[in-house]
């Protein structure tokens, strides 16, 4: 009375009545990839009560840990349901491989049980607080020390690194010019041609150069090239910084009593507040060139006219409102980015980590600080 | 002696090696030749690989252990040559091809290279998760604990996140992982480097039992003395491009090639005991 039979390697079970009991023979590849449809078929078995069985192998074509397994747990729940249950005709290698399935037969749990929701939920919550308050001392800890680090150079001014500052300017500020460049370039471009498409509603199209002008210089010509130094030398602050904490290239220094303030930070610093008003002032005039293209193109206003236009629109403060914000953008920059470099620890999945938070938090201060800006130059006036 | 099988082996038509593979064989590696742009670092390297053994594949920094075994599991290119596994021939496949030979060994990466974001448990369930239609979970689950207790780990680690455990117990968590599908052979790149003597001891006696009770044929980088002496039927030692030497660590002792002879005649050696045997 066959039960369930196949052919060729599929595995099959067969159940049978003897006299004294009942056998089970198990055939074809007991093997980990026919294991799902075995272990529901081991499920329907069904035996007279406390009946003696018999598990023969002998028709086993193959078996690995998985078939073991699955043989062993169904002698394990009929053992433990009475049975009297013994192996029969297995090889000497199919019985090693069941003794290795009985001695190691443990589970364990796969993941950690989840706490309740609303547990889990406070302690997330005092999480973020107790981060976010060490984050606040942290941090404010090393703008302290960056500030003692410069203020030391005015009675030790060797100890400031010339030649890092200058590689870092080139890194930081040079290199990013083609990047800033035509960013600043296509954004004039396109506010003149909105502005224009609109100004034109009235017969106002001139006005389209004073948007520009007050458009670039108070704001966009600073808050793009913000935003691309924080992309591209803010994450490579971090990235740097971090990988060379992971290499353990920070303690060695220390042990070398060199300060990574003075080898790393300060230069990078040094070099974002230096370049970064320089960068602006760039942007600013390719913002203009942008302008001016279409101007010329589509409003027919010629080049020196827009020239004209734009001396007489400068009311003094225009340039001024974006450049004084720059030397600040990019200390803020240079100050997020090392500090995030500085704190990775752990893996290297820590530095990706802080790499995006370094970049993440500074767009988001410049952004916050810029509105402030805003506020501030509107109620003074200028 | 050895060096004249070496000889035999290069000699032997792509047709014999994989014939070999389907007898007593189970990778035949023919004229390989690997090179990353510079000058080629193995060259017409040959090597046979026998069901059931542990051959431990030794030899000076840079002369391509790891190349060797990378280009074996197909994660390098080889510019020429063969690899016979299964009675196929591994590197001319297509993906899907070498997927299916794939299943049929696992890997062991030198710092265990479990996913991260993974319990060491659930570490253990991506291969069956993967390459195992409809696996019931309570299954897989047993299937884990059984391979996690195994390769000895206790079952509190099951839990736990990769970060959280030692060196030595990633390895084995690796291991766990690689023989979850029940593989043929298992590759095993440099198991015991970084453990304290205690535990490479151990991880020793892993290996050994794994291959007893599992029936594997097991390939493992080394340069550990102890290893090779103690869980190694075979050695093979690279130099110059490719297999300089491949026997039992008699032959080694018997060899006058000076890298050979520096090795297992160094003081290190003879702490591990090998000049005495």
């Amino acid at each position: 009375m066959g039960q369930r039979a196949a052919i060729g390697n599929e595995p099959w079970i067969m159940q049978n009545r003897t006299d004294g009991g009942a056998t089970l023979q198990a055939g074809g590849a007991w093997i980990v990839t026919n294991s799902p449809p075995l272990f529901e078929s081991l499920k329907t078995l069904s035996f007279r009560k406390d009946e003696p069985i018999t598990v023969e192998l002998d028709r086993l074509e193959r078996l690995d840990t998985a078939g073991a397994w699955l043989l062993y747990r169904t002698v394990r729940d009929l053992r433990a349901a009475g049975h009297d249950v013994e192996y029969k005709g297995g090889t000497e290698a199919q019985m090693s491989l069941i003794d290795q399935a009985t001695t190691n037969d443990a589970l364990c749990l796969i993941e950690e049980r989840e706490p309740n929701v609303v547990v889990r939920m406070l302690e997330d919550v005092g999480a973020v607080v107790m981060r976010v308050g060490g984050q606040a001392t942290a941090s404010l800890a090393f703008v302290g020390l960056l500030m003692e680090t410069l203020w030391r150079y005015t009675k030790y001014p060797r100890r400031f690194r010339l030649t890092a500052t200058v590689k870092q300017m080139e890194l930081v500020g040079l290199n990013a010019m083609p990047i800033v460049g035509l960013i600043s370039f296509l954004i004039g471009v396109v506010i003149a041609y909105q502005g224009a498409y609109q100004l034109r509603l009235f017969g106002a199209e001139i006005f389209t150069v004073n948007l520009v002008v007050t458009a670039v210089l108070r704001e966009f010509g600073i808050l793009l090239s913000a935003i691309i130094i924080a992309g591209r030398s803010g994450s490579a602050f971090t990235a740097e910084i971090g990988s060379m904490k992971m290499n353990e290239e920070i303690d060695a220094m220390d042990t070398l009593a060199i300060s990574p303030m003075d080898t790393l930070v300060v230069p990078r610093f040094i070099a974002l507040v230096i370049m970064m008003p320089l960068l602006t002032f760039y942007a600013d005039i390719m913002g203009l060139l942008g302008g001016a293209l279409i101007g010329w193109l589509s409003l027919g206003i010629e080049p020196m006219q827009f020239l004209e236009r734009t001396h007489d629109v400068i009311l003094g403060w225009d340039l001024g409102v974006g450049l004084i914000k720059a030397p600040i953008f990019g200390a803020l920059i240079a100050l997020i980015g090392c500090y995030e470099g500085l704190a990775c620890k752990g893996s290297a999945e820590s530095v990706g980590h802080h790499t995006t938070k370094s970049v993440v938090e500074s767009i988001f201060m410049i952004i916050v600080l810029d509105a402030f800006f805003a506020i501030f130059f509107t109620t003074i006036g200028v | 002696m050895a060096a004249e099988d070496l000889e035999r082996l290069a000699q032997q038509s792509p047709e014999d090696a994989r014939q070999s593979t389907l007898k007593d064989v189970a990778i035949a590696i023919r004229g390989l030749e690997v090179g990353f742009g510079g000058p080629p670092i193995i060259k017409g390297l040959d090597l046979n690989i026998y069901r059931g053994e542990v051959i431990g594949i030794v030899g000076g920094s840079g002369t391509g252990k790891s190349v060797l075994m990378r280009t074996v599991i197909g994660l390098n290119k080889a510019q020429a040559g063969s690899v016979w596994a299964f009675g196929e021939d591994f590197l001319t496949l297509s993906f899907f091809e070498q997927r299916r030979i794939e299943k049929r060994w696992g890997v062991l990466f030198q710092q265990g290279a479990l996913f991260s974001a993974l319990t060491v448990a659930q570490n253990v369930q991506v291969p069956m998760r993967e390459h195992i239609r409809n696996m019931q979970q309570e299954l897989m689950d047993e299937i884990a604990s059984m391979k996690l207790s195994m390769v000895g780990l206790p079952p509190d680690a099951a839990p736990k996140l990769p970060s959280e455990l030692s060196g030595g117990m990633k390895k084995r968590a690796g291991i766990a992982r690689a023989i979850a599908l029940d593989p043929e052979i298992l590759f095993l790149d440099e198991p015991t480097a970084g453990l304290d003597p205690i535990g490479a001891a151990a991880f020793d006696d892993l290996i050994a039992h794994l291959r007893k009770t599992l029936g594997l044929t097991v390939v493992m980088i080394t340069h550990d003395l102890d290893s090779l002496v103690t869980v190694c039927d075979r050695i093979a030692v690279l130099a110059d491009q490719r297999v300089k030497l491949v026997g039992t660590i008699d032959d080694m002792l018997e060899s006058d090639h000076p890298w050979i002879r520096e090795y297992f005649h160094g003081p290190r050696s003879r702490a591990a005991g090998v000049g005495k045997r």
